[in-house]
């Protein structure tokens, strides 16, 4: 079980800590003011990382080795000088900048390697606790990237790194919009495959175009890391080979679009999403923030809404902000309006821990 | 040596003091300033060298239209300020 959980907001990161009596309650503000726009905490050495995106002054990385009582400044992930007279643009014409907008991923290997993806569609990886980090270029230099474009960012973003949680060289990234590569040799070489996901956004000869998909998120189940689970722009998709071929699943209710997804870390079968109105209004059906769990691998649904607001309720919760502890007990989201909801019996019930926090962008349990 | 002080806005991230600086060109002065001050450049610089979107700099008073290369002279005497731009607030 986890008692402490890290929320990164518009204004700051707020950590959250359980008391004996099991009460949830704010422990420490860090960043107040600044954008954070995702957090880890590395139980295997005890780090904490935080991204800050900076208005003014750019993309941040923070590191913590008391558990956030202080930080230190890191160097953050940072493409290389571009070649003199090169010339980058995404598909549709626009300059496409080696430029860091965003930490998007963070995602702590059990070999010791730290994975940042961004956007603007870098991915990086550093071997000393974030002290230095290097952009993966064998997957930068593939052909296959120019394809990239924005999704929910103006520029191409990796917003899911799954790491094989035994095989550690094994690889499976999530773009939007570029699909889900993979990569089996630790970053040395990557390929493309999204088999089976569709994207209805696109004209129809593109439809099932693997390198054009736009995946919102993937989680990978830690016991059965061949199950990942997709919550797609287009819906829900579900993989039983690592994230190379996918189902899709079409009886999520109350809505197949969301942002987020969880699956439970011993039961591949457990997923939870949580349902907004496809796909310009995105805010929750009627009004009513509930959270969808399947326990039969996508068979059928589960609408939970004890403890979570059924009128007037217009939370839209992020891709980063929905997590599952260790136990798949806990489990916690967070929304654009500043609610954060846990619940410690797998989602049968939930607590409101704040309804006045400034927009989340990520939850995730330390 | 012209003088760089930057927007106090940015002091609640970075250490960034006023400083006398040598250089005859913009971009000397500044080169010279984050070679003292290393954390300050990625404040006010990108990866590319190149200024920040809603950061301005102005030299004795001018707001500095280069974006990057800052290949414009400075005097001894210049006043470097390294500001916010409004349109990122």
């Amino acid at each position: 079980m986890s008692d402490r959980l890290l929320v990164s907001t518009r204004k700051g990161l707020f950590e959250f800590t359980r008391s004996n009596a099991g009460r949830w309650a704010v422990s420490r503000v860090s960043f107040l003011g600044d954008a954070v726009s995702l957090s880890l905490h590395d139980r295997r050495t005890g780090v904490t990382y935080a991204g800050l995106g900076l208005g003014h002054y750019g993309v941040k990385l923070r590191r913590s080795r008391d558990g956030g009582a202080s930080w230190d400044e890191l160097a953050a992930p940072a493409f290389p000088p571009m070649p003199e007279g090169h010339e980058e643009k995404l598909p549709d014409g626009r300059p496409w900048p080696w430029r860091v907008e965003q930490i998007w991923a963070l995602e702590a290997a059990p070999n010791g390697e730290l994975w940042c993806g961004t956007v603007s569609g870098g991915l990086f990886v550093s071997r000393d606790q974030g002290d230095t980090f290097s952009l993966v270029r064998p997957l930068w230099d593939h052909p296959g990237r120019k394809n990239w474009f924005g999704g929910g960012a103006d520029m191409p973003a990796i917003h899911s790194v799954c790491v094989h949680p035994t095989d550690p060289r094994t690889l499976a990234i999530g773009i939007s919009c570029g699909g889900v590569w993979h990569s089996s040799d630790g970053g040395e070489s990557w390929e493309l495959s999204a088999r089976g996901m569709r994207a209805s956004y696109m004209p129809p000869d593109r439809t099932d175009d693997e390198g054009i998909q736009d995946p919102h998120r993937l989680v990978r189940c830690a016991a059965s890391p061949e199950r990942v689970w997709a919550q797609h722009h287009d819906g829900v998709f579900r993989s039983d080979d690592g994230g190379r071929s996918w189902s899709s699943i079409e009886n999520v209710t109350p809505s197949v679009f969301g942002f987020a997804v969880a699956v439970h870390p011993r039961d591949p079968n457990t997923a939870w999403f949580v349902p907004a109105v496809k796909d310009e209004t995105r805010v929750p059906v009627d009004a009513k923030v509930v959270v969808a769990r399947t326990r039969d691998g996508g068979a059928s649904f589960e609408i939970l809404r004890a403890g979570l607001p059924q009128e007037n309720a217009y939370d839209l919760t992020y891709r980063h902000a929905l997590d599952v502890d260790e136990s798949g007990e806990r489990l916690a989201f967070g929304s654009t309006t500043g609610s954060l909801w846990l619940s410690e019996n797998g989602g049968d019930s939930f607590t409101a821990l704040s309804e006045h926090l400034p927009p989340v962008y990520a939850v995730r349990f330390a | 040596m012209a003088r760089v002080t930057f927007t106090k806005n940015l002091e609640r991230h970075v250490a960034c003091p006023s400083e006398d600086v040598p250089g005859a060109t913009l971009r000397a002065v500044l080169d010279g300033y984050f070679e003292r001050h290393p954390l300050v450049r990625s404040y006010v610089l990108d990866e590319q060298s190149e200024l920040r979107r809603h950061v301005v700099l102005f030299v004795d008073g001018r707001q500095v239209a280069e974006r990057k290369g800052f290949t414009q002279a400075v005097r001894g005497d210049s006043e470097v300020y390294v500001m916010q731009a409004l349109s990122g607030g």
